[in-house]
């Protein structure tokens, strides 16, 4: 059966946005964390919150303070913020409905109580104290969308398309994570073996899930150079920028047998992944870490671009 | 007089297709049953189940209520619903394919031509069109209510775009989930195939420039109409896309939808968009939900419509009058269902009589649905009489007149038992190569005590529809 170019559309930006909401409430996790440590001047943590999800411009178009309410509000909360966790599920969900077709009952289901449940929660503010619990439930819902995914979907372009927006989704996230925290990764910008760093790092690992794969991965050496190969090189690591543009990769080899044609997106993938496979750790740092990562971030945004006009998600193409 | 109940005769006694039923339900705690009702809603909600209330922004989507009893009819009575059912789809057919030809009916004097050249829902770029298949109105759900043990009416024929069939569906599943034991004490035939015949049907009047298996296609006019999530539905149910206007384009003589590999011709339509929308090069310029171009290539066999544009004229309430007419016009036999006596306001005679008789009769629009702008005369206020009156007087040939019926009961579950409550019934029928009747249908019901109004808009809850085996 073919698919509409419309529907593929959908498809991609409905996983997005369930991997931007889950994103947002692991960043919110890390800042409140952090600013329980008492080490760091909190109000520096929330805005790095903002920076990390790309909103600081439009936060600050609202308010002009960086108190932690108003931040965990308007990451949470905000609907005039396309990357709250309200309105992220909220898009997720009616991108979902548009291309209920293609998704099996499960995961329409999965999607469609997340919401209904999520949204319930969030429709009176969240103090600090109820803040674990509400992430906890936003990364549940997530997991249990996903899980729905991976055990039904059949394994077709459909599935593709998902993939390709998890992935791209969640390797600009962890590409921005990485950036805001550039500063505090390079040894010579930050005090090296304090009580603070630690807590910093870790924070870093925790907005990833990734804090206990660290240590095995890593015999538990909190080190710069481990955390950024971890980060973007290291393809076991499920949220590294290797692993995403492994299944990237992956994902539009899929199409191109399926429909029997290369698009150019697919040379732009296979290019950046080059990219990531052709350095080591210590040669991106040395050519700049915050350079490199300004170019995947425009880049990865490139080839989210290209993949929707070669596969015609617009009218017009 | 109390009014006909489906289930009881008596406290003590139940009719017979509810017999075992009845037995089960005695054996049923009260309390998990209402349990179960708060199950079933929280099941339509996870399954977004619902439909779109314009101008509410926070409650957009909101639930029809759904009630545990089920409605239960018996073979015979199904049966010889169905053949009445049958002969009517046939009818409406025959007509429209008169009206927009020949004209026999009207040159018969049977059916007056100032009811057709004035009609808008006649459409005048139909004449001398025949769709594929010769079938005009391919899906069609008739609303019947019923009066007393052998006492059918037909109320309305929805010879454009019934909607409801995914409730009939989703009650059934609901049903089966919630009380698998019930389907194995009751025979109780299936409704769920209702998206496979939808899709036979619409395979089976592929237009000419069809090759090979026809590509079909539900056209929405998108997320925010209120009937959706059974477009949706529809679509999921049958395997084949769903599409809206911005996903489509006339192309090379065809209807092509824009897909990740290129634009592909779609041979059958199954439209749930109104005419007006349908084409802006030929109705309303300023749809945005529509195909343009999509009526030239319809005329010239590059795709089906279903239904066809102009069926509407069909289901036009002061046409509907004539219908005992029709049928016999057409088939050569007398109509097996019966239509509610009308009254046209448009005859002299009859205006007078309803002026007079308001507070017995339903008034209604000839071109209303969903249950506005009409006048309950038994229930209404002395003003609101008035007020219709005047309204009446000044426009005559807007209104029918209909007596209250004392429409059928089936209980409904309530905090303290079983409760009587109103009911209508839509079958779903469907008519191509051969009509196909769903056993079964959406049973609307009005949940508030004495009340006649079934629409959902208006406070109706569905019931599941079981027609039994034997």
């Amino acid at each position: 059966m073919a698919l509409l170019g419309r529907t593929a559309n959908g498809l991609f930006w409905m996983f997005r946005y369930i991997e931007r909401a889950e994103n947002t409430a692991r960043l919110l996790d890390a800042g409140q964390r952090i600013s329980l440590t008492n080490l760091s001047s909190e109000p520096d943590e929330w805005q790095s919150v903002l920076v990390s999800a790309g909103v600081e411009a439009a936060y600050n178009a609202k308010y002009d303070t960086h108190d932690p309410e108003t931040v965990v509000d308007f990451m949470l909360r905000d609907r005039d913020n396309p990357s709250s966790v309200r309105a992220s599920l909220e898009t997720a969900r009616t991108n979902g409905r548009m291309v209920r077709t293609a998704l099996t009952r499960e995961v329409w289901e999965a999607l469609n109580e997340s919401w209904l449940v999520v949204q319930r929660r969030l429709s009176s503010p969240v103090t600090a104290r109820e803040l674990p619990a509400v992430i906890d439930l936003v990364k549940r819902q997530g997991a249990l969308i996903r899980g729905a995914f991976q055990t039904t979907m059949l394994r077709n372009e459909i599935f593709d398309f998902c993939n390709l927006g998890a992935f791209i989704e969640r390797a600009d996230n962890t590409a921005r994570i990485l950036d805001v925290k550039y500063w505090l990764l390079l040894p010579e910008h930050s005090q090296v073996g304090s009580a603070l760093d630690d807590f910093q790092w870790r924070s870093i690992l925790r907005s990833v899930s990734a804090h206990r794969s660290y240590a095995w991965e890593y015999d538990g050496q909190y080190s710069a150079v481990n955390i950024i190969d971890f980060l973007m090189l290291n393809r076991r690591m499920p949220r590294s920028l290797g692993y995403c543009y492994t299944v990237i990769e992956e994902s539009l080899k899929y199409l191109g047998r399926n429909y029997e044609i290369r698009h150019t997106c697919f040379e732009t993938a296979t290019a950046l992944n080059e990219r990531l496979s052709g350095s080591s750790v210590r040669q991106i740092i040395d050519g700049g870490l915050h350079e490199f990562l300004e170019v995947f971030i425009r880049d990865n945004n490139r080839l989210a671009q290209e993949i929707g006009q070669n596969y015609r998600f617009y009218p017009g193409a | 007089m109390k009014p006909f109940d489906e289930m009881l005769i008596s406290d003590k006694e139940v009719r017979d297709p509810y017999a075992r039923f009845n037995e089960w339900f005695r054996e049923q705690d009260g309390e998990a049953l209402g349990e179960k009702a708060g199950e079933a809603e929280a099941f339509f909600r996870r399954t977004g189940i619902t439909f779109n209330v314009y101008g509410q922004e926070e409650a957009a989507e909101r639930l029809i209520p759904f009630d545990l009893v089920p409605r239960i009819m018996a073979k015979a009575e199904w049966d010889s619903l169905a053949e009445g059912i049958e002969q009517r789809v046939i009818a409406l057919n025959a007509f429209l394919d008169d009206l927009y030809h020949d004209q026999e009916i009207i040159k018969a004097g049977i059916v007056p031509e100032r009811l057709i050249s004035g009609n808008e829902a006649f459409l005048p770029q139909m004449r001398g069109f025949r769709p594929p298949g010769g079938v005009y109105t391919h899906i069609i759900g008739t609303d019947i209510v019923r009066c007393g043990e052998n006492e059918f009416y037909v109320l309305e024929d929805n010879a454009r775009t019934p909607s409801g069939v995914s409730y009939m569906i989703e009650n059934r599943e609901t049903m089966m989930q919630m009380f698998p034991e019930l389907f194995s004490q009751n025979r109780v035939r299936p409704v769920e195939t209702y998206p496979h015949h939808l899709r036979r049907s619409l395979a089976a009047v592929a237009p000419p420039a069809c090759e090979g298996t026809p590509t079909i296609a539900v056209l929405t006019p998108g997320i925010y109409n209120s009937a959706f999530f059974e477009h949706a539905f529809l679509a999921d149910q049958m395997g084949v896309e769903l599409i809206e206007g911005s996903d489509v384009a006339e192309i090379d003589g065809r209807i092509q939808m824009r897909t990740t590999e290129g634009y592909k011709p779609i041979d059958v339509i199954y439209r749930r968009v109104d005419d007006d929308f349908l084409d802006p090069k030929v109705f309303n310029p300023a749809s945005m939900l529509g195909i343009p171009g999509i009526m030239e290539v319809y005329k010239n066999g590059g795709i089906t419509i279903a239904n066809a544009p102009g069926t509407g004229i069909a289901d036009d309430k002061a046409i509907y009058s004539y219908m005992p007419e029709i049928v016999e016009f057409y088939t050569g036999e007398k109509a097996k269902l019966q239509n509610v006596p009308t009254w046209r306001c448009a005859e002299e005679d009859s205006l007078k009589y309803v002026l007079e008789h308001l507070e017995e009769l339903v008034v209604k629009e000839v071109h209303g649905s969903g249950g506005y702008g009409m006048l309950v005369g038994p229930t209404s206020t002395r003003e609101e009489r008035e007020m219709f009156a005047e309204k009446l007087k000044k426009r005559p040939t807007n209104y029918i007149a209909q007596p209250t019926l004392a429409l059928s009961t089936v209980p409904i579950l309530v905090d303290g038992g079983l409760a009587p409550r109103h009911v209508d019934l839509r079958p779903f029928v469907l008519v191509s190569d051969k009509v196909r009747i769903i056993p079964g249908g959406l049973t609307r019901v009005a949940l508030k005590e004495g009340s006649l109004v079934v629409n959902s808009s208006q406070g109706g809850g569905t019931k599941d529809t079981w027609v039994l085996r034997d």
